[in-house]
């Protein structure tokens, strides 16, 4: 979940936000250490200088570290991490910290690796269809890097800033997985600094690597399990051509129907993008596209790839909109036209401001089938709560951004609105759905796990974490919804500082 | 037979300490050393299609229903898994031993493999939990992906019990475009060229038999044939031919991924080895099937072939035995010992008891 409002002034305590340790420690021998591997220009440990870090893309939840560290290799963050595991402080690793989930809080009291030295393409191997980066450089870096003739798909909306070592962690996706995938599916290797400074290499450039997929279980897991500094990505060839349309209704469920089927005829469109009346109003005010304010739906519809799929899927969309009542379908005339559309649809967040003073930003997933009875749950919702809700959506993959509108200086709205945003959640789930789709965890909704996964499925995920980091070091007080420590590992006993806090139980 | 009872009977084997093996239609038990004496866990019972919601192309299954009955269910609806591996004797493979052995067919070059198609997995730990993870949508970032984990795991982490699947559409036509040459250089350029181009293809496969080489490229859309003839264009190799009847011509592809009672290796290479793996193959008599794009190569050897001189030319690719594993000394290649620890650590952690195929997968895990 996304805020846009104001950062309170002053240093705040996230309840709950994990701690090294019951008290403060004097971390003094430990920045040392790290000024030592890394430079004392790179290591910060002021205020005003770590307040820079204090949140990522989500801003009401905030917590300030105890140093901040930008190591310029992978050696050095091996270093960092190693000397953390050895003074058994938890750190943090933030790529661009444009993450909307808090996954790159800081741990107050901890470390905080910030990546964004680590920016080098260090191979192209387009005869193999490879790349491989460090994690600092951008999403978007890597399809410039490989473009024209090739790209890689993935394209959250904050390409041009967020990095690959954040889509690793998040496992990003974007306008166009439906028919491309998410980051899982393209990345072939990566080089990790394991919790306790250990280097390892999983994968590679070669696909099916023998033993268990160490890849699958690190894309996605929001930093809780390690460090990436070297990422082999897959990249394809850029298709040969892209059509564009966007196409207006009376109602959401009209847009839905045609999304589905456009989907049911077998078509895999590169992008079905929808919006709701709210969402085509604020947009329009924003990126001025010539959108029709006050008109119930808009679906912008992409298909990319073979130019005669392309000519043929194209005339059956344009006349599936038409039979479910869209009067009004534009069709981009050039990549200019093109690129309006899509200003047009990526506006909708931002220009939520326009209509109200503050917004969260939410990320459910559902069934596609299920959009129409979803989309009337939510406006109940909204009229219960007295609040406006915008809808903009990943149509294809059932991917909601309902933006909750309130304003943050009427007394207890903010409460109100955060409150319906979990609501909203709660529908996505009766309906089949998830949590998250692509934002991530992180802080924000570990606490909605539990109405997901039970007991059972979360003890699952902590043994892989626990195979991974079982000092519980990495990124802790991420994803899972309360603290849990891992068993015995063969060795000496120790008890833990949470453990010893009575903070936490032993798994 | 329930999810339950199979948890209860896994429940009891680990704390009596004996070692169970999982099993679907047994197609592909020559996979993997034996490993321990272990009792077999027929998941076949478990055998039901639990969802099919055609409007959002997803399923969900119990381990031991037979892939081919998932299909022809799917198949009512239009779609499709895009798994085609080879279903073994008598059809027999099932979805969850498909998934357990990471197998996969020609459609991988655009659809991924058993973990780009997995949305979620129910699965039973030697304790006798029962876990989920994923769910039945496509996209889902919530909690750990637990079910690529066990893709590819041959067991050895627990039963998988249920799986979400993604479905596809079943394309309206297909056309296949075929070309041959006796040299794997050329082969090899033919397909490098071809990947390159956004086509789009299903299926891009090059296979060597004998002298021969050949190459498949496959498209499935309404304009399956205009994209085939288009394609044809930039096939540099002679008799080149494009077949819209081209069902059996794949089905036999995709039976060069197996060698009932010989030695089948995996290679997992870039697409420029595909030369050296030709070469490799043909000293020892063998044939190819490689995804041409993907860099994975099948090679089927006659019985007895020595495996070694084989992985000491295509070093230090990984060259992993399938068919005939039981019977050769060496059937999964060396683990780099930094990322075996952390293998050893999850198999540690998921599975304590050691009552999942103990000695049968990687580094005598």
């Amino acid at each position: 979940m996304y805020v846009m409002t104001a950062v309170p002034e002053g240093p705040t305590v996230v309840p709950g936000a994990p701690q090294a340790d019951a008290s403060p420690r004097d971390l003094r021998a430990l920045v040392a250490e790290l000024r030592a591997i890394c430079g004392d220009e790179w290591v910060y440990t002021h205020e005003h200088q770590l307040r820079t870090y204090e949140s990522d893309g989500l801003l009401q939840y905030t917590a300030i570290p105890a140093a901040a560290v930008l190591p310029g290799t992978a050696e050095q963050v091996r270093d960092v991490v190693a000397a953390c595991a050895r003074a058994q402080v938890p750190f943090v690793a933030r790529g661009a910290g444009s993450g909307l989930s808090g996954g790159a809080l800081p741990v107050a009291d901890g470390v905080l690796i910030v990546l964004s030295r680590l920016k080098r393409i260090l191979e192209i191997d387009l005869d193999n269809g490879r790349v491989c980066v460090e994690p600092g450089v951008t999403n978007s870096a890597v399809s410039a890097a490989v473009g024209p003739a090739f790209f890689y798909p993935p394209d959250p909306s904050s390409q041009i800033v967020c990095s690959i070592g954040g889509n690793v962690a998040e496992n990003s996706g974007g306008a166009h997985c439906f028919k491309y995938g998410f980051t899982t599916n393209y990345v072939t290797g990566l080089e990790l600094v394991l919790p306790d400074g250990e280097v390892v290499q999983v994968g590679g450039f070669e696909l099916d690597p023998p033993g268990y997929d160490l890849l699958g279980a690190f894309v996605g897991s929001e930093g809780t399990l390690g460090v990436a500094t070297k990422v082999w990505l897959r990249v394809v060839p850029s298709p040969e051509t892209v059509r564009t349309l966007v196409a207006f209704f009376d109602h959401t469920r009209q847009a839905g129907e045609t999304v589905s089927e456009i989907v049911q005829g077998g078509v895999v469109p590169g992008a079905i993008e929808m919006m709701d009346e709210k969402a085509i109003e604020a947009a329009e005010g924003t990126a001025k596209a010539g959108f029709p304010v006050g008109r119930g739906a808009a679906l912008l519809v992409e298909l990319d790839g073979s130019e005669r799929e392309c000519d043929a899927r194209f005339e059956e969309v344009r006349e599936i909109c038409e039979r479910h009542g869209s009067d009004d379908v534009r069709v981009a005339r050039d990549e200019e036209e093109r690129q309006r559309f899509w200003k047009a649809r990526k506006a909708a967040f931002a220009a939520m401001g326009r209509i109200s003073p503050n917004y969260f930003v939410q990320d459910g997933v559902i069934p596609r089938t299920t959009l129409p009875e979803v989309l009337e749950r939510i406006d109940d919702l909204a009229s219960e709560y007295g609040l406006i809700v915008a809808n903009v959506f990943h149509a294809g993959d059932g991917n909601l951004h309902p933006l909750v509108c309130f304003d943050g200086s009427v007394e207890g709205q903010a409460e109100r609105a955060e409150e319906l945003s979990g609501r909203i959640l709660d529908v996505c789930l009766e309906a089949g759905g998830s949590i998250t789709g692509e934002h991530g965890v992180g802080v924000d909704k570990k606490r909605h796990m539990p109405k997901m996964f039970d007991e059972a499925d979360l003890d699952a995920f902590q043994r892989l974490r626990c195979a991974f980091d079982p000092a519980g070091l990495a990124n802790p007080g991420k994803v899972m919804p309360t603290p849990r420590l891992c068993g015995e590992v063969p060795g000496i006993y120790r008890q833990h500082p949470l453990e010893a806090a009575g903070l936490a139980d032993r798994f | 037979m329930t999810v339950e009872a199979a948890a209860a009977k896994i429940r009891e084997h680990a704390a009596a300490g004996r070692a169970v093996r999982p099993r679907g239609g047994g197609t592909k038990l020559g996979w993997s050393p034996a490993g321990e004496a272990a009792e077999d866990l027929d998941t076949r019972g478990l055998d039901r299609i639990l969802e099919h919601n055609e409007g959002d192309f997803t399923a969900i299954l119990e381990a031991g229903a037979p892939l081919v009955e998932a299909q022809a269910a799917f198949a009512r609806a239009r779609q499709m898994l895009a798994l085609d591996p080879p279903l073994g004797e008598g059809g027999a493979a099932t979805i969850g031993g498909v998934i357990a052995t990471g197998d996969s067919g020609p459609l991988r070059h655009r659809y991924g493999g058993v973990r780009d198609l997995v949305v979620g997995m129910t699965v039973v730990l030697s304790d006798g939990s029962i876990a989920k993870s994923g769910g039945k949508v496509i996209k889902n970032v919530a909690g750990y992906d637990l079910a690529k984990l066990f893709a590819g795991s041959f067991g050895t982490l627990g039963l998988i019990a249920r799986v979400a699947v993604r479905l596809h559409p079943v394309p309206s036509r297909t056309a296949t475009v075929t070309a041959h040459t006796g040299d794997p250089d050329a082969l090899a350029r033919a397909v490098a060229r071809l990947a390159a181009l956004p086509l789009e293809a299903d299926c891009l496969d090059a296979v060597w038999d004998g002298e021969m080489g050949r190459l498949a490229l496959r498209f499935g859309s309404s304009t399956a044939a205009e994209q085939a003839r288009a394609a044809a264009a930039h096939v540099e190799l002679g008799d080149v031919a494009i077949d819209e009847d081209d069902t059996e011509a794949w089905a036999r592809i995709r039976d060069l991924q197996r060698a009932p009672g010989g030695i089948v290796l995996k290679v997992s290479g870039r697409p420029g080895d595909l030369p050296a793996v030709i070469r490799a193959a043909r000293a020892a008599g063998g044939t190819v099937v490689s995804r041409g794009a993907l860099g994975l190569s099948w090679l089927a050897l006659p019985a007895g072939t020595p495996v070694a001189p084989i992985r000491e030319a295509l070093a230090p690719r990984a060259c992993t035995v399938l068919d005939g594993a039981a019977g050769v000394e060496e059937p999964w290649p060396a683990v780099d010992p930094g990322q075996l620890a952390v293998m050893q650590r999850i198999k540690a952690r998921f599975d304590p008891a050691r009552a999942f195929r103990p000695g049968a997968f990687v580094g005598g895990i």
